[in-house]
């Protein structure tokens, strides 16, 4: 280590470092490879909170005012008397779980890990155009997501309007205990995370446009960069848009305004807010979410890309048309946010004007997935734990996918808007596909993050005991909702008294659900003991593991500043050259120069 | 405690196992000289073995649950659109489930077959335009027939209602549903939330007398002007200051609550009071007509929430500070629906479909679809309890506190000779 450090110090006085503190190393880092390992682990904790909530919720969904010593256990006397959940505490717990999923394992975790591990290492820089403003989204990112867990812990309970915090719900503390001092941290930390967000985002734009390597033209990029690329817009462009969501409602929580608030009544209290609109509030919070929906899914589709190529020894098929349909994704979801207001009393013509928008987001999707499989077929497949989890991405991106097209349909989103059936496909669709896309990053890029190798066989356990849980649980819950259930409903015996098929319908499946989802949770402790134990002890990797052709495989085993030791790489063509008649070796790595009468793809 | 301990204690005792299990392991691919980078053939067909057989359990999964739920639960449609959005959604499901089948199977499939074979390179196959544009110009086509039927639906659905249509105003709290019926001119009064009076005007009608009463009980009532800042200047009590503070705040939002009213009264139209007097006001059940179309108003008091009726294949959200429609015509009786379900206490419900508090999932109210006749004699029935009627009722005569307006077929005040016989024809809302 100490050698190579010299060596690289030696080689470009710019980026030399000699010895580093405790400090400067592992916690104020302004090395892109560190904050990338910082920005997983908070992740990972996060994860495995919110996968914790889902199970306590899921225990009270399944059986019902049950007394439960596993709910007693982590919610104690306040929030689970006697074993039950409180009506209350399970809103809390519904909020808890969504936001920590989508903002702070898929986006912050996502994003936050892969392109600031891949972004430099992949286009072959030094590292990210501003080290510093890096580190500081990071410690945002810290700060974001530790006031979001305490909230937890706070006596009138976490905010409880559900991850969309809809006012008036969020912004009447007389509403529900949740909307006191609980929605203020909510508030106050998704402020937080927001900074954080744009920060990173405009950090991976420049680096992305500014510090490519020779001959790293913007169409010999993989498909990651691009995929973070395009992310990094989108977050750029929407997230204010949330953050004035966010600080109009703080406005009227603490100064009084009406933006959101009019004619309303409250628990005897009668406001004198007038004026104000609630659906206001959902414009702004969907320009943020839907675009927000491919913030998360971009990146994993962007990581399995380069992960199904790798492993099915080919290039990936149609890679223009794979650029292009990110591009279009990415365009195109900032046009279609009034699909989840159909039924908010929206005039019914801007509704249709979303059916078609909405709607024509599946052409670009349906395009990759033709793409992913057109990969595969007559290639010759190495299942390694990362080809596994993203084969089981496009399988989920399918499922989740096809259901899109009915909420899309307006005519059919007034009876399942707000149903289960909503909730199981927005979790296939972006739940499952990121979580599987994150997985397969982890474990394809592990051997890059710590020089380690993670044990397939327990990998492969992990892979199947998750996705058979993840479907055992998705499933079913469409048809919860075409049941009718409603989402976010404490306890669905109210059905029972009225219409017993629903009822029968509803409870069989969610004990299935529930039961499914305990394994699926338990599966993951695989994972984690795989990951920690590996990161500690596992044996050394090789400098290309995976036999792949980006330029991150060329850079040394141990980390250095500054990736390369000396020159950094010259690019020579595009990042898929697998299996090329006439090479060699089934693959050529992107530094190697076109053989003579070798034309580019 | 002691059961912690243990846990933990177990929990420790795992991860050490586990992590001695790995030592061997690893001690054993040494020896193999075999890393974690190199998937051995076993595994590997292992794997693609295994794709194909979760393909066949997924498939085998869904089809099970499609034939045994997927069409019990919706139950048939009581709502005349709601037939058409059923065959809507049938025609969805139908492409969609095809293309979910043919793309998983392509997956999995070639998953399995294309597995790693020695002496077998990879295709080098980057690209074929012509292929690109099938599977851009396929899904185009469907989508555009997807499209047009969906829209054609949707303009259906949200079109204004007819005049005929009989208007009814459906009023959203935390955590109940009040049904207002336009009464016989079927023109529901106007509204103005300072108006709210729990005991005598709950959803705060304006006519001449209800204003003067919400004037009044600001001014003078409980908690009114008179009494807080009686409180706030009676030198002789000491006020806590975060009372004092409140009381403040209170005085202060009365006061420009106050002033409001005092404008309404100088504007108001006394000729519109009349819209207001014959609504008349139901809860716990909607009673509704077979082929009746209706017009549904949705107002809300606090939050928002989502009037969603399952099986009238409706829904649409309850918005403070706004008013929302939805119309739709129920075509199949409460009984009819109990016989052919062969559920003798079924009942058509109405939801709250938007997070509005704890309680959230106990907001509902019965519907009662019922035959024109009986129909007819139960609006009748209400025609000597209009707002008007209970608005003037006199203290004594009225129902215990806060359910000045609540009546409905099954819980009429006292004094109404009818009753017997009326609710003997009405089919039981199940509690």
């Amino acid at each position: 280590m100490a050698a190579v450090a010299h060596d690289a110090h030696g080689h470009h006085d710019d980026h030399g470092h000699h010895e580093e503190s405790f400090v400067s190393k592992y916690i104020f880092s302004q090395d892109h490879k560190m904050i990338g390992k910082q920005f997983l682990m908070t992740a990972v904790f996060m994860g495995v909170v919110a996968m914790l909530l889902s199970i306590l919720f899921r225990i009270q969904l399944a059986w019902p005012g049950e007394s439960s010593d596993f709910l007693s256990f982590f919610l104690g006397e306040q929030w689970a008397p006697g074993g039950v959940l409180s009506e209350d505490m399970y809103l809390g717990l519904v909020t808890i779980h969504g936001t920590i999923m989508v903002f702070f394992l898929l986006t912050g975790g996502l994003s936050g890990t892969f392109s600031n591990l891949l972004i430099p290492l992949q286009l072959g820089a030094r590292d990210m155009a501003s080290g510093f403003l890096n580190m500081l989204s990071y410690w945002f990112f810290f700060i974001s997501s530790a006031l979001m867990f305490t909230s937890l812990f706070v006596e009138t309970g976490p905010a409880m309007a559900g991850w969309t915090i809809y006012p008036p719900l969020s912004a009447l503390p007389q509403a529900i205990s949740g909307s006191g001092l609980g929605m203020t941290l909510w508030l106050a930390s998704m402020t937080i995370f927001i900074a954080s967000s744009l920060i990173g985002s405009l950090n991976y734009i420049v680096t992305i446009l500014n510090l490519r390597t020779k001959g790293m033209s913007m169409t010999r990029m993989p498909l990651t960069i691009w995929a973070f690329f395009v992310t990094a817009v989108l977050g750029v462009l929407s997230f204010p848009v949330l953050l004035s969501a966010a600080l109009l409602l703080m406005m009227d929580r603490l100064a009084g305004t009406s933006f959101y608030l009019s004619d309303i009544i409250v628990q005897g209290e009668m406001l004198t807010n007038h004026g104000g609109s609630p659906i206001l509030y959902q414009h702004l919070f969907w320009f943020l979410g839907h675009p927000e929906v491919y913030i998360v899914l971009l990146p994993a589709l962007g990581l399995s890309s380069e992960i199904i190529a790798t492993n099915s020894r080919k290039p990936i098929f149609g890679y223009r048309a794979m650029i292009g349909s990110i591009l279009a994704i990415g365009f195109l979801s900032f046009i279609v946010w009034a699909h989840h207001m159909f039924v908010t009393g929206m005039n019914p013509f801007l509704g249709s004007v979303f059916v078609f928008t909405t709607l024509l987001i599946a052409i670009p999707s349906a395009v990759k997935v033709f793409n992913y499989i057109t990969t595969l077929w007559k290639g010759s497949i190495v299942f390694t734990p990362a080809m596994m989890f993203a084969i089981g991405l496009v399988s989920t991106f399918i499922t989740g996918g096809v259901t899109g097209i009915i909420l899309a349909d307006a005519a059919l989103d007034i009876t399942t808007h707000d149903t289960y059936f909503v909730v199981a496909h927005f979790h296939v669709v972006m739940g499952l596909s990121a979580v599987f896309g994150m997985f397969a990053g982890v474990y394809h890029w592990f051997p890059k993050m710590y020089g380690k190798m993670m044990n397939k066989k327990l990998g492969f356990i992990h892979f199947w005991i998750t996705i058979v849980g993840a479907y055992g649980v998705f499933f079913p819950m469409h048809f919860v909702g075409l049941a009718g259930a409603p989402r976010r409903y404490y306890d669905y015996t109210v059905y029972g008294e009225n219409d017993i098929d629903s009822y029968n319908q509803v409870m069989d499946l969610n004990v299935i659900i529930t039961i499914f989802a305990i394994i699926a949770a338990l599966g993951q402790l695989v994972f984690l003991f795989n990951f920690f134990y590996s990161i500690f002890r596992g044996p050394k990797t090789v400098q290309n593991p995976w036999q792949s052709t980006t330029l991150e495989w060329t850079t040394p085993v141990e980390h250095i500043h500054g990736n390369w030791p000396g020159e950094l790489p010259t690019v020579h063509r595009w990042p898929y050259d697998y299996s090329k008649p006439g090479a060699e070796e089934d693959f050529i790595p992107q530094n190697v120069p076109l053989a003579p009468g070798e034309e580019e793809h | 405690m002691v059961t912690k301990l243990i846990i933990l204690l177990v929990l420790i005792l795992g991860i050490i196992a586990a992590a001695q299990l790995m030592r061997l392991y690893e001690l054993s691919s040494k020896l193999r000289k075999e890393g974690e980078h190199d998937i051995t053939k076993r595994d590997n067909h292992m794997n693609a073995g295994l794709m194909l057989a979760f393909m066949i359990a997924l498939f085998g999964g869904f089809i099970w649950l499609m034939l045994k739920y997927g069409w019990v639960g919706r139950g048939e449609s009581a709502s005349v659109h709601g037939h058409e959005l059923d065959w809507l959604l049938n025609v969805n499901f139908v492409i969609v489930i095809a293309v979910f089948f043919l793309t998983n199977f392509l997956l999995f499939w070639f998953a399995f077959k294309y597995v790693k074979k020695p002496g077998v390179p990879a295709f080098y196959y980057p690209h074929n335009n012509k292929l690109e544009m099938v599977w851009t110009v396929i899904p185009a086509i469907v989508l555009a027939v997807i499209i047009i039927f969906g829209l054609r639906s949707w303009n259906n659905v949200t079109d204004t209602a007819p005049k005929d249509a009989v208007v009814i105003e459906l009023f959203s709290k935390q955590f109940d549903w009040t049904a207002r019926y336009s009464g016989k001119d079927n023109k529901l009064g106007k509204f103005d939330y300072k108006l709210t009076r729990d005991d005598k005007n709950e959803l705060a009608l304006m006519t001449t007398e209800s204003i003067q009463m919400a004037i009044d009980s600001m001014q003078s009532g409980f908690k009114g002007i008179d009494w807080l800042e009686g409180e706030l200047n009676d030198r002789k009590k000491m006020l806590a200051p975060e009372d004092e503070e409140k009381f403040k705040k209170d005085l202060g939002n009365k006061e420009k609550l106050i002033r409001l009213l005092i404008q309404m009264q100088k504007k108001h139209d006394p000729s519109i009071d009349a819209m207001a007097w014959d609504d008349f006001i139901v809860k716990d059940t909607l009673y509704l007509c077979k082929g009746q179309e209706y017009e549904f108003n949705f107002r809300s008091k606090d939050v928002i929430h989502s009037a969603y009726f399952p099986h009238f294949r409706a829904q649409m959200n309850t918005v403070p500070g706004m008013t929302t429609r939805f119309k739709f015509t129920p075509d199949i009786t409460t009984e009819e629906m109990r016989v052919s379900r062969d559920v003798a206490d079924f009942d058509f419900v109405l939801y709250c479909n938007k997070i509005c508090g704890g309680s959230h999932y106990k907001m509902k109210m019965i519907i009662v679809v019922l035959e024109k006749d009986a129909y007819t004699t139960w609006v009748k029935s209400k025609e000597t309890l209009t707002f008007k009627d209970t608005f003037f009722a006199k203290e004594d005569a009225a129902p215990a506190e806060g359910d000045a307006t609540g009546t409905d077929g099954g819980d009429l005040p006292a004094g109404n000779d009818s009753i017997p016989a009326m609710v003997a024809i009405l089919p039981e809302p199940v509690k």
